[in-house]
């Protein structure tokens, strides 16, 4: 009986979005990350998870094209040919990372102009591909400033007058507006109250799934993991040590470490 | 009647890399089929493994060997072997788990966690809430609740969302892990006709029942996992 099914037949996705191959980032004699390689399809949402020191922020940098990778392949599939990120210029790269790739940093401070104001800010995405009609734009940044929560009266206020949590959540907006395919976080809820981040938890999860998005996570904490992923691989020492369904890593974790990670979680 | 799983030789061993390699064998060589309108009923002492098999069934937890065909969009599909998305697809449509627990998600309404699954199969808003709120009607779960979060219901309220999310629409194939435990008589026997509906409807049911009254309200058959117990 053949029983492997190939999950184009079933009318999943076809192509990956992105394929990452062999991928490793060395400082020095130090291991970044080593020889990491996966597929990611569309509106799969992948966890990075380990602790601090495991890799996981600089596999992060390389896949978003901040940073280039000493070895490997990260080829991205937006339109019909796949695009090697880091063979292609500079400006072209550039590019991609504002039309079709949106990055939320863990301190907002990083993804946000503190001096423009709100609805600035998710305006100047906009903008950035090519908007020019000013009451429409400001129309999108409303709708989104609701989106996430931020009252409509606020639209003019800058970032600096905001909370952490706020900060945050106008960072998503800023980078959802410009509808990208993918989207990295690290440790999107990293720094926040525990109420702050339940409620930003509960943003991202519907508007991954209302927008389909692919994404990329990166978090050392596990109940986030479980709430927004579909997948999961653990990192220790640069090396994937364990990958899978985010709920079968979890629940039955095989390698040492995973085993020790979950184990190692208080519950409430 | 369509075979909706076959198992073939499934076998599991935990392995507890941080308590010495310590290994525990569950069971080994477990073999059995389920087809459409049926209702198997784990049998076994507590600690024989029905959990633990019924989580395999799932694709939650991976068998050391062995084989499960999930019937799934009218072909068998080993879910052990299945890519991620390809587990997500067959949990989708076809399989459907009943835990003892709520997972609670902060911030999300009763109402809302029973339409979810609703939504996902493309139903829209509108007939979702209406069927969701004739589920939750059903199980008498007060209807001031329904607009509230159930982090702070009661264990049987969290256990009635819980169930009413897996019958507003039920799976060709439904696991049920003790769905009872804390209800009382007259909800209890909602579930019982709850999973018999499913059951006539032509799902095929594998579930763990403690309360003898309710497991042999439900069972059309059951399985001993004792007898696949692996010697230690």
């Amino acid at each position: 009986m053949n029983m492997q099914v190939n999950p184009q037949e079933l009318g999943l996705d076809p192509a990956p979005l992105l394929s990452v191959a062999g991928v490793s980032r060395f400082y020095g004699e130090r291991i970044g990350c080593a020889d990491v390689s996966f597929d990611l399809w569309p509106g799969e949402v992948l966890g990075i998870v380990g602790e601090s020191g495991s890799g996981k922020s600089t596999l992060l940098r390389c896949l978003a094209g901040i940073d280039k990778p000493d070895e490997g392949q990260v080829l991205f599939r937006g339109g019909t040919e796949p695009l090697d990120i880091y063979s292609v210029a500079e400006q072209e790269r550039r590019r991609l990372m504002c039309t079709a790739w949106g990055i939320v940093h863990q301190n907002p401070r990083d993804g946000l102009r503190m001096d423009v104001s709100a609805g600035g800010n998710v305006g100047e995405r906009l903008m950035d591909n090519g908007a020019r009609h000013y009451g429409k734009i400001r129309e999108t940044a409303l709708d989104w400033l609701q989106r996430v929560e931020i009252a409509a009266g606020r639209i003019d206020d800058r970032p600096r007058q905001f909370s952490g949590g706020m900060q945050q959540r106008l960072q998503i907006a800023r980078v959802l507006v410009s509808e990208p395919k993918l989207v990295f976080m690290d440790e999107p809820t990293g720094g926040l109250d525990v109420s702050v981040q339940a409620r930003l938890l509960d943003l991202l999860r519907v508007l991954v799934r209302d927008l389909g998005l692919a994404a990329i996570i990166v978090t050392h904490d596990l109940a986030v993991a479980r709430l927004l992923t579909d997948r999961l691989m653990v990192m220790k020492d640069g090396r994937v040590v364990e990958q899978g369904l985010t709920d079968q890593v979890l629940d039955d974790p095989h390698h040492a470490y995973t085993q020790l990670l979950t184990s190692a979680v208080l519950t409430v | 009647m369509t075979t909706m799983i076959h198992v073939e030789n499934v076998a599991k061993e935990f392995t507890l890399h941080n308590q010495g390699g310590v290994r525990l064998p569950v069971f080994d060589n477990v073999n059995f089929s389920v087809a459409a309108g049926e209702a198997l009923v784990l049998a076994g002492a507590s600690g024989a493994g029905k959990s633990s098999l019924l989580r395999i069934l799932y694709g939650n937890y991976r068998p050391t060997s062995g084989a499960i065909a999930i019937t799934h969009g009218g072909r068998q599909i080993d879910i052990v072997s299945a890519v991620p998305r390809t587990v997500l697809d067959i949990r989708r449509r076809t399989l459907g788990f009943v835990s003892q627990f709520l997972r609670v998600i902060p911030r999300v309404t009763a109402l809302d966690i029973v339409r979810d699954p609703l939504l996902a199969r493309g139903v829209s808003p509108e007939e979702a809430s209406e069927r969701a709120k004739a589920m939750l009607a059903r199980l008498n779960l007060p209807q001031r609740l329904w607009d509230l979060a159930p982090a702070t219901f009661s264990g049987g309220e969290q256990q009635r969302v819980n169930i009413a999310r897996s019958f507003v629409d039920p799976s060709p194939i439904m696991l049920i892990d003790e769905p009872t435990a804390s209800l009382d008589a007259n909800n209890r026997n909602v579930v019982v006709r709850l999973i018999a509906e499913a059951r006539e409807q032509g799902s095929a049911i594998v579930g763990i029942f403690h309360d003898e009254a309710v497991r042999e309200a439900v069972a059309t058959r059951y399985l001993d996992i004792t007898d696949f117990r692996k010697a230690a």
